[in-house]
């Protein structure tokens, strides 16, 4: 059976998956004897594991996941159905049954589907209602009744789609689709050597290593404090595609690009900041990272992150307990030791990351958060090759406006375009097919472009391309004007 | 240069991107001994090309100058010879990400038409993965044949010439992904299904009018698959302007004359203005939606086949 399928299929403990009821979804380790909440409902992973991924479960008495059945098909026995709605008067006594008759019933441990039935019984208006209200009806009360849970494996599908329904402050409400506009204009694949600068909680970073599939190399760019993972970790990742990740401060652009950069400045300002950002991997973003946006809520999130962080703390736990059975001194000095072998080890890092920028040959920059994009820009295309794409997100039209003007003037970038998506969900139904009630007000704004040779001559290139570009286009409108 | 590779020089064989000014550019195959025509004269293949690095301004004999571009599968996308209609990148964006591609994905794929939507998969599924693409017009297969080999990816993909209604994409339980672009992709839902790996794999279908797309959902419902969800996109592309507006005279008294009658560092504060206030007019940069966009390409059903 097990020959059939690819690795990675069954649900192995220690896993980063996700749970999915309906279209709400939660990243969660996978972990024994731990106990989740997730849409009102708490139960343990345990019979989880060994299983494969997509099953369905149903939550059962003590929180133990049942894997659900074969779907009972919908009785399909000509049901009894009302024409219209002429007949039906919301005076809210269409329901026999009370709240508590139903809280009764849950806590005699009546299934989901049955309590749905007793409803269907219970309506004195069902049976009026037309067959599509039935439908509706039944679908209404399945969702809040049947505890079903399907447990998934994590992709930048599901984790972008995550995020943007439940923390979008926590990736400057970056959309889906323009996520995955960026990946695509980026040309992100396997072997590039990308340039990265996000203040997305790592989504953007995951979602470029998953489609670089740990082939290349990345160097993320990090701001005071840190580059920040923490969603970046629930990809689940294999720990050799961090191999090739690499990290450099901003702080240090500016010398790298005048040569005055080197190691023995460094060594200081580093410690104080990578350790900081492992302890704040799950905590920082928590941080008003987005200070306006205070309607967020951020309930959910923290709950993983929390977990993560408990994660860690036990492993850490765990970690002490065979330290403890060595004599303490020891363990000390190999702490100190093990602490000097990771300095050293990151210290490398760094001097590869500044040796890989340095070669000024990047296959791509992609640029996503709440920094403003122009210095940005301005000062990280240096690092990249001729004849490659870069990419910038902003949550706002304005800065890529201005970013847009001061790259044109600066010149070495051609085709530059702005733009958004737009995303509308549709309902299909037989002849009821329409787009759904709500959508999305906005998904931010993209600034793409491909980068070219500069001449000698800097800023006079730049006019003349603004000059070169520009005509053609209004050319073209005013013959497409002609036309229409 | 490869369609999966950067390659820094133009090299005898590439496929390279001339670009001559906003939006207009067209590809050449790179050949000793060859010209190509512009606007702005003659390039010569083996003095102008070969040799250069891809992003450098050649200049032509006229005198005017374009730039070569390395391609990619979004530039090949906008200048690729349309023997149908094709994809976009707005689309193909959402489709990669949404059936989950990467690299060492297995993907089937049909019809092969223009081979826009083919090259961004292999892309994105290369080094490991593989496309099995199936078209039903023969020219067609052999054009995409030539194409592939041309842009060197033939090791990444299996053309078929074929009917997916009939014979389905000819292997079976190795996918990952599933995409259709048919007239009736409801006929395929089977041969799909048969082609995704049995612990399931993730489907797409590309089709412009509503019907099809309600019979589509009926067929994936009726062989079940879950997540059925259909969405349209559409991208709004903004050009960027200096705009200078006037300041209506209303007759204020003349002290007030440096304040045209509103607080502009309010404003300014706001980010809206960015230009130098003139006597009368204000200068702002604005990104103005083009007068007239792309409303509809089609509708795009996703779903999930899973294992139960």
């Amino acid at each position: 059976m097990e020959g059939s399928m690819g690795p990675g299929v069954r649900i192995r403990e220690g896993d980063c998956a996700v749970l999915k009821r309906d279209e709400v979804f939660k990243a969660v380790p996978i972990l024994k004897r731990r106990k989740v909440i997730f849409e009102k409902q708490w139960f343990y992973l345990d019979n989880a594991i060994g299983r494969i991924y997509g099953t369905t479960f149903e939550v059962t008495s003590g929180g133990s996941l049942q894997p659900k059945k074969e779907m009972e098909e919908p009785t399909t026995e000509t049901k009894e159905a009302g024409t219209d709605n002429r007949n039906i008067v919301d005076d809210g006594k269409s329901q026999k049954l009370t709240h508590d008759d139903i809280k009764a019933l849950k806590d005699k441990g009546i299934k989901g589907q049955e309590i749905v039935q007793q409803l269907i019984e219970n309506s004195t208006t069902f049976r009026d209602k037309t067959e599509f209200a039935q439908d509706k009806y039944i679908k209404k009360k399945k969702k809040k009744y049947e505890a079903v849970i399907t447990i998934v494996k994590p992709s930048t599908r599901i984790l972008s789609t995550m995020y943007y329904a439940r923390e979008p402050g926590k990736i400057n409400h970056l959309r889906y689709d323009t996520l995955a506009q960026m990946l695509t204009l980026g040309n992100i694949r396997a072997g590039n050597k990308m340039i990265m600068m996000e203040t997305c909680a790592g989504l953007v970073l995951g979602a470029v290593m998953e489609r670089m599939g740990g082939y290349g190399s990345i160097i993320q760019m990090y701001p005071q404090g840190g580059p920040v993972r923490a969603a970046t970790s629930c990809f689940g990742f294999p720990a050799s595609f961090f191999n090739s990740l690499y990290e450099f401060p901003l702080s240090k652009v500016d010398s790298l690009l005048s040569g005055t950069f080197s190691i023995e400045t460094l060594p200081s300002e580093s410690e104080d900041n990578i350790p900081a950002e492992e302890e704040s991997n799950g905590s920082l973003d928590e941080k008003p990272a987005s200070i306006q946006e205070t309607e967020e809520e951020s309930t959910t999130e923290a709950a993983m992150e929390s977990n993560q962080t408990e994660e860690q703390e036990t492993m850490d736990l765990a970690a002490e307990d065979t330290e403890n059975k060595e004599s303490k001194e020891k363990g000390n000095k190999e702490n100190i030791r093990e602490k000097q072998r990771k300095q050293q080890e990151r210290r490398k890092k760094l001097v590869e990351a500044a040796a890989l920028l340095k070669e000024k040959n990047a296959d791509g920059l992609i640029v996503a958060g709440r920094f403003h994009p122009t210095p940005l820009l301005l000062s990280l295309l240096e690092f990249v090759a001729p004849s490659r794409p870069f990419v910038v997100y902003c949550q706002y039209k304005e800065p890529l406006l201005e970013c847009y003007t001061k790259l044109r003037e600066k010149g070495g970038v051609i085709n530059l375009k702005l733009s958004e998506t737009w995303l509308r969900n549709y309902q299909v139904l037989p002849d009821r097919s329409h787009p759904k009630l709500t959508m999305s007000g906005g998904g931010g704004y993209l600034l793409s472009g491909i980068t070219v040779v500069m001449d000698k001559g800097k800023s006079d290139v730049g006019r003349l391309e603004a000059e070169k570009t520009e005509e053609p286009t209004s050319k073209k409108r005013k013959l497409e004007e002609l036309h229409s | 240069m490869s369609f999966v590779e950067y390659g820094d020089t133009i090299r005898e064989g590439d496929t390279a991107i001339v670009f001559l000014g906003h939006e207009s550019m067209f590809p050449v195959k790179v050949q000793h001994g060859s010209k190509t025509q512009t606007k702005y004269g003659v390039i010569r293949h083996s003095t102008d090309l070969i040799g250069k690095k891809y992003g450098s301004k050649v200049t032509c004999s006229k005198g005017g100058w374009v730039v070569i571009l390395h391609p990619t599968p979004e530039l090949w996308t906008m200048n690729l010879p349309h023997r149908t209609q094709i994809l976009y990148s707005t689309d193909i964006s959402l489709i990669t990400m949404m059936l989950e591609l990467k690299p060492g994905s297995i993907v089937c794929e049909s019809g092969t038409g223009s081979g826009s939507l083919s090259h961004a998969i292999i892309r994105t599924v290369a080094p490991t993965g593989h496309l099995y693409t199936v078209e039903f017009h023969q020219q067609r297969a052999e054009k995409a044949v030539e194409e592939f080999r041309e842009h060197k990816v033939e090791h990444l993909v299996t053309v078929k010439n074929q009917d997916v209604c009939k014979n389905g994409f000819g292997v079976s339980n190795v996918a990952d992904a599933v995409f259709l672009d048919i007239p009736s992709p409801w006929e395929a839902i089977g041969h799909a299904k048969s082609a995704l790996k049995v612990e399931g794999g993730r489907f797409c279908s590309f089709s412009p009018c509503i019907e099809q797309v309600q019979r589509t959902c009926l067929a994936l419902e009726e062989h079940g698959f879950t997540e059925i969800n259909t969405l349209e996109i559409l991208l709004r592309v903004y050009n960027v302007r200096t705009i200078s507006l006037q300041i209506p005279d209303l007759g204020k008294a003349a002290e007030d004359n440096s304040n045209p009658g509103f607080d502009s560092s309010s404003q300014a504060n706001q980010g809206v203005l960015c230009g130098s206030q003139q006597q009368g007019t204000v200068q702002f940069k604005s990104g103005v939606p083009l007068r007239e966009m792309v409303g509809h390409t089609g509708y795009l059903t996703f779903a999930t086949k899973s294992l139960l």
